[in-house]
């Protein structure tokens, strides 16, 4: 059945969200019809109906949902949109599940440009197109101009485990060797270089993606991984840490052991952070049997967003559930949690 | 109560600031608070304010000094 | 990074550890303290203290502004930023630092304050510069190294005929502070300092130029050894200081020669000494009242001094009772020895001005030190 009565188009280039977005009207549906469903496009959607219906094989699934309030929303390598996406789809990932599809959920604020609104939508779509995860099914809200960020926006994903695959954040033990994926701090600092009031020029980018590839092969050429996690904020000293206490373990890794670009290194030493609170979105941490990490350290190599990738510590037995480092000057500190946020310093 | 940094000097620019670069990442800072400053040198810069300039020989001097004592014997 | 790599070699360190080893007389002992909070993180971070041996001991001097800031000063600028219209501007360090009743300026501007983190003095500025309807404040502290930018920035504000911007001003001198540990009530008791000799800040002293320290030295007969920032310029400096002290000098040494003279920055200085002067008595948070020790904005530019804007008054609001960073500052105990160490007092409810800032003693070796208390270290696996 054809619309009986058409407005104008909506007017991308000059226009702004407002009230009338959210207020389940035709204004409403037209913004749902002519941005989010031309972008999202997929049979499911087309449907048109407030839910995605569909089959799924038996078996054990896993749900995950996060929200996206990143400012600002469009940085160096990605954006909020593309950023909700590849979060979601790696934390269903991280149980070493298969990514089926996502809901996206969003409050406008009154005022938003809808030319952004826009780009954010379309990397969205692009971003789940490369990872083969359609999303499904969302919803829109406005809210009015002071009462939100530009956008926020919500992803729901489900994924379905693989028999055979067992990974969980409590199964770390001492003798499992721990890998991480690539080098540190790159999402972070890329954020951050875009804040004006830290005024930093980079070329670095954000490494926002999706690893559910990278998992896949991962879980088919070592199905005995015990640990997986994606080290995003408080980077990789919480997420070890996170691990340590899950797994009542201790851990030792060695400072030389973690690549670290120069431009972050050069960024933190301006700022006074340490790469290792700095966020990552598209870099994951294992753990697993000792005898198996070669193999694994290999198999994420050969692929190309584990090309970076490296054995940085072993897991040990302590009942104090410390994250010890061996620096590169060759003592020993404590790696703990992250007071808060790290903030930029002086002293 | 010093988190002042090493940068390079890359460019000059007008009202006594400058560009610098650490590892890779670059920052404009002021230069209002030294003189005789030239592109390539490299300058100790806190909280955005370039506050010396490094002399490179005491800095091959100072190095040169922890190499001679690590002859002392072990 | 040049000037910072060559500075960290690992192999160095361990050579110039052996030295000290070597040379550090087992018939006495060697209290010295590192007056500066960058000094002090470089220690922690680095594990400076295993590669020393037994009867070399670091002590963590004041010389942190965030922890010697007393809470009355954290809660003026509180007030001034719950004033309508005002935009608190402040480093990032200062953010969490509780004031009185738990308040911290983040919690003030959770509840509504418009207060903004700056990286720079200039930054504040710019704010104020973009808000011609907002009264900007910019919440400066700092020792001598941050004190030139802050009198940068007034004097432009000056040129500028800015009306809506004005300083807050914390700004505490490094001698004045050394003086004050070395005349500490512990020394008219015991008639002696507990400290042997000083490394002295690196950064700090490329404004000031080492000549300020020679008073110290010869008056007090404590060697100084000012020090570069990275790890093996702070184990060089203990080494030229055992040095010293074994052949009985007292002299000011310059081991951060790339960046430090004898004079200073005399730009720096006399941009400075042109907006500011010293106030006759300053609260240090844990030291009690320094004579001398703290700088105030000159008359000639009262107009962007906010003590006089927002007639702030200054409260001293003591520490609570238990709380040992008096002692902790002037060498006299350690961490440890603080009942509330670890348990009332954390980094994430920090008591006192030690473990209020990452360079803090407390903050400092809860951060990087307290495993070694513990009653195991953990089964080490080769990785």
């Amino acid at each position: 059945m054809t619309l009986q009565r058409k407005g104008p188009s909506i007017d991308f280039v000059h226009g702004r969200v407002d009230l009338t977005h959210g207020g389940g009207g035709r204004a409403m549906a037209q913004l749902v019809e002519e941005l989010f469903v031309a972008a999202f496009d997929n049979d499911m959607l087309r449907q048109r109906n407030d839910q995605a219906s569909f089959t799924v094989e038996a078996g054990r699934m896993v749900m995950t949902t996060d929200g996206y309030v990143i400012s600002p929303m469009f940085f160096p390598g990605g954006d909020i949109g593309s950023l909700a996406v590849h979060g979601t789809v790696n934390d269903v990932a991280m149980a070493g599940a298969v990514p089926i599809a996502l809901s996206a959920s969003f409050i406008l604020e009154e005022g938003l440009l809808l030319a952004d609104l826009q780009r954010i939508v379309r990397s969205m779509a692009e971003a789940s197109r490369e990872a083969g995860v359609p999303i499904v099914t969302g919803d829109t809200k406005v809210v009015e101009k002071g009462k939100g960020d530009g956008v926020f926006i919500s992803t729901t994903g489900i994924g379905r485990v693989p028999v055979g695959l067992d990974i969980s954040g409590d199964k770390a033990r001492p003798g499992d060797v721990i890998l991480i994926s690539g080098t540190m701090g790159d999402h972070g600092v890329a954020v951050m270089s875009q804040r004006e009031s830290l005024g930093f020029e980079t070329t670095l980018l954000s490494d926002s993606a999706a690893l559910h590839g990278l998992v896949a092969a991962m879980v088919a050429a070592v199905p005995s991984i015990h640990c997986l996690r994606d080290p995003t904020r408080g980077g990789l000293a919480t997420t070890l840490n996170e691990l340590a206490t899950q797994s009542g373990v201790g851990m030792m890794i060695r400072e030389d052991a973690i690549p670290v670009r120069a431009e972050v290194r050069g960024a933190c030493e301006l700022l006074g952070l340490d790469p290792l609170y700095v966020a990552n979105e598209g870099k994951l941490i294992a753990i697993v049997p000792a005898e198996e990490a070669e193999r694994l350290l290999a198999v994420m190599r050969a692929h190309p967003l584990g090309a970076d990738a490296a054995i940085i510590g072993r897991v040990v037995a302590d009942d104090h559930h410390f994250v010890q480092m061996e620096t590169s000057f060759g003592g020993n500190r404590v790696v703990d949690w992250l007071a808060g946020e790290q903030l930029p310093r002086i002293c | 109560m010093c988190l002042a940094l090493p940068a390079r000097v890359t460019a000059l620019l007008p009202d006594d600031m400058a560009v610098v670069a650490l590892g890779g990442v670059s920052k404009e800072i002021s230069l209002a608070l030294v003189d005789d400053v030239a592109e390539g040198d490299y300058v100790i810069v806190h909280v955005g304010y370039a506050l010396s300039k490094i002399d490179p020989d005491e800095a091959a001097k100072t190095l040169a000094l922890f190499a001679e004592m690590s002859t002392a014997p072990e | 990074m040049k000037y910072i790599d060559e500075f960290r070699d690992g192999q160095l360190a361990r050579h110039i550890a052996a030295s000290i080893v070597a040379e550090a007389s087992p018939a006495r002992g060697y209290a010295l303290m590192e007056f500066c909070g960058g000094h002090t993180h470089a220690i922690s971070r680095y594990g400076i203290e295993d590669l020393l041996p037994a009867n070399v001991r670091m002590i963590h001097g004041p010389g942190c502004p965030v922890c010697v800031l007393p809470i009355g000063r954290v809660d003026n600028a509180i007030s001034i930023a719950q004033q309508p219209g005002v935009i608190l501007c402040t480093y990032g360090d200062l953010l969490r630092v509780p004031g009185s009743k738990r308040l911290s300026l983040l919690k003030a501007k959770a509840a509504g304050a418009d207060v903004r983190m700056v990286y720079s003095a200039g930054d504040s500025l710019t704010i104020a510069r973009d808000n011609p309807d907002r009264q900007v404040v910019f919440f400066a502290i700092g020792f001598e190294t941050t004190t030139p930018p802050t009198a940068l920035v007034i004097k432009q504000a000056r040129a500028l005929g800015l009306t809506n911007f004005s300083v807050f001003c914390n700004h505490v001198l490094t001698p004045a502070a050394i003086t004050n540990i070395l005349e500490s009530p512990e020394v008219r008791e015991l008639g002696t300092v507990p400290l042997d000799g000083f490394i002295g800040p690196a950064h700090v002293s490329t404004v000031i130029g080492s000549q300020p320290y020679e008073y110290f030295a010869e008056e007090y007969q404590k060697p100084v050894v000012i020090a570069g920032f990275e790890p093996l310029d702070v184990l060089q400096a203990i080494l030229m200081l055992v040095r010293q002290l074994n052949e009985g000098r007292f002299e000011v040494e310059n081991e951060f020669s790339r960046a430090v003279t004898r004079d200073g920055n005399r730009k720096a200085q006399a941009v400075v000494a042109e907006v500011f002067e010293l106030r006759r008595v300053f609260e240090w948070r844990g030291l009690g009242m320094v004579p001398y020790s703290a700088l105030c904005i000159k008359e000639a530019f009262a107009d962007w001094d906010a003590e006089r804007r927002f007639a702030v008054e200054t409260v001293s609001v003591p520490d609570i009772k238990a709380c040992e960073c008096g002692t902790i500052l002037r060498g006299l105990k350690k961490p440890v020895d603080c009942r509330l160490f670890g348990t009332v007092c954390t980094p994430e409810s920090p008591m006192g001005s030690c473990m209020v800032s990452a360079e803090g003693a407390c903050a400092a070796y809860w951060t990087y030190g307290r495993f070694r208390q513990s009653s195991q270290t953990p089964t080490k696996a080769s990785s």
